[in-house]
């Protein structure tokens, strides 16, 4: 018989602590739809992701009932469209935005990612084309999300793509500003950009990847905190032998539902993304798990130091319990999907440069932060470079999905609703970068490339 | 497949009755029952088996919910593989 106490343990962390499978993301692979006919390719496309994905919903809702644990998302994620552009003969790339849109609404997915382009070393036919249509077929899309990875630790910098990238989330932004500019909020970028990551915006189907894939990602931050709530007086080898404990009950949650939806849906299970996602929801907060841990506000002096050990902690905790574990997994600090965020940065405590040491020590980089709409390209293209130079050196994955909030400035909000959340618009440095961002070239890859 | 049925609340008369006599409607058999009172609630856990169960099972959890929410009580029904991977190695 299990025990009585693992078992309310369980329940208690469904029903009070946010615990969730955030993502059931399958991935598919559209290599095979290639066609120098655009109508040609549109019509594989959604055959084929509209056949593979046709029992997601139904078979995740199936195990959400039986395993009684919530599945928030079910995503796909498809092979960068720039590589499907390429051979296509017309500049009218959008058409594939649409093709994307129809598919995901077809199979009642919440999200699909892979409106994205590689150009970490250079721009292949169909990548530029490609980044040009961003802003459009994210004003144009629902569900659609798109990336560009712009960095590599192996290939440095394609600094004219970060040139590019600054006026293109300004442009995703304006073409939205009646709605919030969600456009922004669907367009991530990236240096080192995983091939196996469930969570959007950023999820697209590598290359490497099979043919069609399991991965799940989960969530399950208002269990830490929780969990440390209940154990004063410990010191922070104790906090980081918590976390690793519960990391590793979430983990096999994670593990659980990936293995079930793989058999289920006759799919090869990928990974577990063991991130540490909040949502805006009171309770289930990364900043509060920092808090937790002794600071008075989320940005306070310290706060890079709690999340590193987070950080660490949830992949010491997470690795044991899943047979892959891939994508971006760590702590995720995006701000306005995280209730404890948004209250820092509305009191001040938090600010982007802060944001911006912490992204050296969590799993991505700057998320969800909306910034003055007035903000000039340069100076967005500018923190683009900082956050992927951060990743490039590191050996790590960093991305940028920032929020110009059209038409506001500095004490204004945006609400975005949903897991998106609301964020205060956050103040920015802007002296100007224009004479470097404007050089373009390429960055050099750093030492650390050199390990063969 | 087993299920556990957990059910929670404020302890009143006839709640191991009324649970019991839903599963027997449903032919789920109760292998197993546990239980004890935490803080003043009432905490119950049945093993059962759902094999034989003559309703799909996302209806039997439904039902037990409705049971649950009629007696004032908050009952789950889950598949024991959720309890075993998240506490045992």
């Amino acid at each position: 018989m299990l025990n009585v106490g693992d078992i309310l343990e369980t329940i208690n962390m469904i029903e009070h602590e946010h615990l969730d499978i955030r993502t059931v993301t399958m991935g598919i692979s559209l290599l095979d739809c290639i066609d120098s006919d655009i109508d040609a390719a549109c019509r594989k496309v959604y055959d084929k992701i509209t056949r593979y994905a046709k029992d997601l919903v139904p078979v995740c809702e199936g195990i959400e009932k039986e395993l009684g644990i919530p599945i928030i998302n079910k995503r796909i994620s498809v092979t960068p469209i720039a590589m499907l552009a390429s051979a296509c003969q017309t500049s009218n790339i959008v058409k594939f935005a649409h093709t994307l849109e129809k598919a995901a609404r077809e199979v009642g997915v919440n999200f699909i990612g892979g409106y994205s382009a590689l150009v970490q070393k250079g721009f292949a036919s169909g990548d530029y084309a490609l980044i040009e249509s961003i802003p459009q077929a994210l004003a144009e899309t629902e569900h659609v999300c798109s990336s560009v990875n712009i960095g590599s630790t192996k290939a440095g910098l394609n600094m004219d793509a970060v040139a590019k990238m600054g006026k293109v989330i300004k442009q995703a932004a304006q073409l939205t500003a009646d709605n919030n500019c969600i456009g922004a909020a669907k367009l991530v970028v990236f240096c080192n950009a995983p091939e196996d990551n469930p969570f959007m915006a950023g999820a697209f189907h590598g290359v490497g990847e099979p043919d069609c894939v399991i991965n799940v990602g989960v969530s399950g931050p208002g269990v830490v905190r929780a969990a440390l709530a209940k154990s004063e007086g410990l010191d922070i080898s104790g906090v980081a032998d918590l976390v690793k404990r519960t990391a590793f009950k979430i983990t096999r949650m994670g593990q659980l539902v990936a293995q079930l939806a793989s058999k289920r849906l006759y799919v090869p299970f990928g990974i577990v993304d063991l991130s540490l996602a909040p949502t805006p929801a009171i309770g289930d907060s990364v900043a509060h798990i920092l808090e937790e841990m002794g600071l008075e506000s989320c940005g306070a002096c310290g706060t890079t130091a709690c999340l590193a050990l987070l950080n660490d902690a949830v992949k010491k905790g997470g690795v044991m319990a899943s047979s892959h574990v891939g994508g971006l997994s760590g702590a995720f600090i995006p701000v306005s999907e995280d209730a404890g965020m948004i209250d820092a940065a509305k009191s001040g405590c938090l600010t982007i440069e802060k944001l911006e040491a912490m992204t050296a020590v969590c799993s991505v980089g700057l998320d969800m932060i909306v910034i003055p709409g007035d903000t000039p390209d340069a100076v967005i293209s500018g923190i683009i470079a900082d956050e992927a130079a951060i990743g490039m050196v590191n050996f790590k994955t960093t991305a940028v999905r920032l929020i110009p909030a059209i038409g506001k400035t500095v004490g204004d909000e945006l609400n975005f609703g949903g897991l998106l959340g609301a964020g205060p618009v956050m103040r920015v440095n802007t002296a100007s970068p224009e004479k470097f961002i404007s050089r373009g070239g390429r960055l050099p890859a750093p030492m650390q490339s050199l390990k063969n | 497949m087993r299920a556990v049925i957990t059910v929670i609340g404020k302890d009143v008369v006839g709640i191991l009755a009324k649970v019991s006599t839903a599963c027997a409607e449903c032919n789920v058999n109760v292998m197993e029952v546990t239980q004890s009172v935490l803080q003043d609630m009432f905490a119950m856990i049945m093993m059962s088996d759902v094999s034989d169960c003559n309703i799909p099972f996302s209806e039997f959890s439904d039902k037990m919910k409705k049971l649950g929410e009629d007696m004032g009580l908050s009952i789950h029904v889950m598949h024991e593989d959720i309890f075993n991977s998240m506490h045992r190695i």
